[in-house]
């Protein structure tokens, strides 16, 4: 695979601009400063800004949550949060595809959108974990359709019968397609 | 304990046997929920819209409880406390929220470093379980959770967790000055909101568009807003531009987020081949019937990776624009203030109370703008234990 940039971050070409500009060597540079404004930040009011962004690797942190299950993060950060949520730790099929998205950054498509097709197999994979435990899918209560009927029945009637005119047109079709088959 | 329980796109159960939350951390608090609130943002996740969104999880992110158990290192919250939520999760010792962008936090999300931690909002925002349950866990719990002011009706305490300080910030991100003319898309419960704080700032005029006839007339009563169908025009930024004189209003607010309507294209594309993160008329919308030099505040929830935008007119206009997840504990004390002193009365807009039993019935009513709902509230049958 080629070597790109972004792997060899500690020794990019302008390094020494990147590190005399750390060094708050900036004041040499004519001008700095001059016309900053701290009202003129697009954020304001809403942002206080005290200089706490220039303190990026020095802030206080909380003490690290234990990671004792599997958390996967964001590849443009260099590691798990001090406090992170305990839900759903990636699992099955649909975690493999999880932990593939999460190689890629927050500014590709692969990343989202694999993501979305790992939700789409999760909700299978859900179904499938219901009828090993015995749990049958109940649309009526877990769809809403028991709310559909008390406050919207028209509309919600013409919806089923709409829906089931639909496959049993395509029933018919399919049959009669197999019909011509055999013949 | 009983908890929602999302199952996949439109299907959510009542968990009966989910394990109670524990302390995973020093600075966690154990809340026990006496008021939960379903939020239009809810509604993207229970399309599906959300990536990330993992069957098992619990939703909500506006809620009040009482604590129930607090970490070694919580020195501020009491066992007893009754408190209001944020929805943010946030660290506040982090650069971001050290200036008050709590909604930002650096410190509690690994999954996206484009978004805050929140609760009940897939691993998006960080893998947290919610508040439409009898117990949360509450991280960083000395931070953003605020004990619930004497007097104050629990109704407008879990008011104040997103829905109120989102609906201000929307407004002030817009810049509003005296005598401006502001115009919000989205007539939800943050649109009222936006729309009730455009006259705080000092708007003379406020239109708010949707096509809900019902959420209008709400809209012109809780808001004193000129209220309008985009339904019954042809074009609604041309209805805009006449309206203010063929100038464009000085602030637009997008209340509306991907689940916008009005528009065959972005509805094909955003909603049924999901070649952008939902429908994003309403922003679309914003960015044409704001004036030139204007400003358009977004504050409807967009998800990754992009969306249509008319990012042309945007820079040939001289349009800025303002737009980030409400800051909720930046904004409390303004906001206590304006409902103690009764200038608002925000629960006026929670139109349906029902049991958290309820709640695929309460997710299918509000998706689907049943029973003129508004607003509904969740109670725990635990709320009122001693």
């Amino acid at each position: 695979m080629q070597t790109v940039l972004e792997d060899k971050i500690d020794e990019f070409q302008d390094r020494k601009i990147a590190d005399r500009n750390r060094d708050k060597r900036t004041k040499d540079i004519p001008g700095w400063g001059m016309d900053a404004d701290p009202e003129n930040d697009p954020t304001y009011p809403m942002k206080h800004w005290n200089g706490a962004d220039h303190e990026r690797l020095n802030y206080e942190k909380a003490p690290q949550q234990r990671i004792d299950i599997e958390v996967l993060h964001s590849v443009e950060r260099p590691g798990v949060t001090r406090v992170f949520g305990n839900s759903s730790p990636p699992s099955g099929l649909s975690g493999a595809i999880r932990r593939y998205a999460y190689q890629y950054s927050e500014a590709t498509a692969t990343h989202w959108m694999t993501l979305i097709l790992a939700d789409r197999i999760n909700a299978i994979e859900g179904k499938i974990t219901d009828l090993a435990h015995g749990i049958l899918p109940n649309p009526w209560i877990e769809r809403g359709w028991r709310a559909e009927w008390k406050y919207n029945r028209p509309a919600f009637i013409q919806k089923a019968a709409t829906t089931a005119l639909l496959i049993t047109a395509g029933f018919m079709v399919m049959k009669r397609k197999n019909k011509h088959k055999s013949v | 304990m009983l908890a929602m329980n999302f199952r996949g796109a439109r299907q959510i159960r009542l968990d009966r046997h989910k394990p109670e939350p524990e302390i995973k951390h020093p600075y966690d608090a154990i809340v026990r929920v006496t008021r939960s609130l379903i939020c239009g943002s809810d509604l993207h996740l229970y399309h599906g819209r959300v990536p990330d969104t993992r069957v098992g999880m619990t939703f909500g992110h506006e809620f009040t409880g009482v604590v129930e158990a607090v970490g070694s290192g919580v020195q501020k919250l009491k066992v007893g406390d009754h408190v209001l939520v944020p929805f943010n999760v946030a660290c506040g010792t982090c650069p971001h929220c050290k200036q008050e962008l709590y909604g930002n936090c650096n410190e509690s999300n690994p999954q996206a470093t484009a978004v805050g931690g929140f609760f009940g909002y897939a691993h998006t925002g960080g893998g947290y379980d919610g508040g439409q349950a009898e117990y949360v866990r509450v991280p960083y719990a000395d931070v953003s959770p605020t004990v619930i002011p004497k007097g104050m009706d629990l109704e407008n305490a879990v008011l104040l967790t997103d829905v109120v300080p989102t609906g201000y910030q929307a407004a002030e991100q817009g810049g509003i000055q005296k005598g401006d003319t502001v115009v919000v898309f989205g007539a939800g419960p943050v649109g009222l909101m936006a729309a009730r704080f455009a006259w705080f700032f000092g708007a003379t005029r406020v239109i708010v568009i949707d096509h809900v006839d019902y959420r209008l007339e709400f809209a012109r009563k809780f808001a004193f807003a000129e209220a309008y169908n985009f339904r019954e025009m042809r074009d609604p930024v041309l209805f805009l531009k006449k309206a203010t004189d063929y100038f464009g209003a000085d602030v637009c607010i997008d209340a509306v987020g991907c689940d916008g309507t009005g528009s065959a294209l972005q509805t094909i594309t955003g909603k049924g081949l999901l070649l952008q993160a939902g429908d994003a008329t309403a922003l679309h919308w914003a960015i044409n019937s704001v004036k030139k030099g204007g400003i358009v505040s977004i504050i409807g929830v967009y998800g990754p990776p992009w969306n249509l935008a008319p990012i042309g007119s945007l820079m040939n206009k001289g349009i800025t624009l303002r737009a980030n997840q409400a800051s909720v504990k930046r904004l409390l004390p303004k906001l206590i203030d304006h409902i103690m002193s009764g200038r608002i009365n925000p629960k006026e807009m929670i139109t349906h109370r029902l049991p958290l039993e309820e709640v695929p019935d309460a997710y299918r009513m509000f998706s689907s703008k049943l029973d003129h709902i508004i607003k509904p509230l969740l109670i725990p049958p635990r709320a009122n234990a001693a």
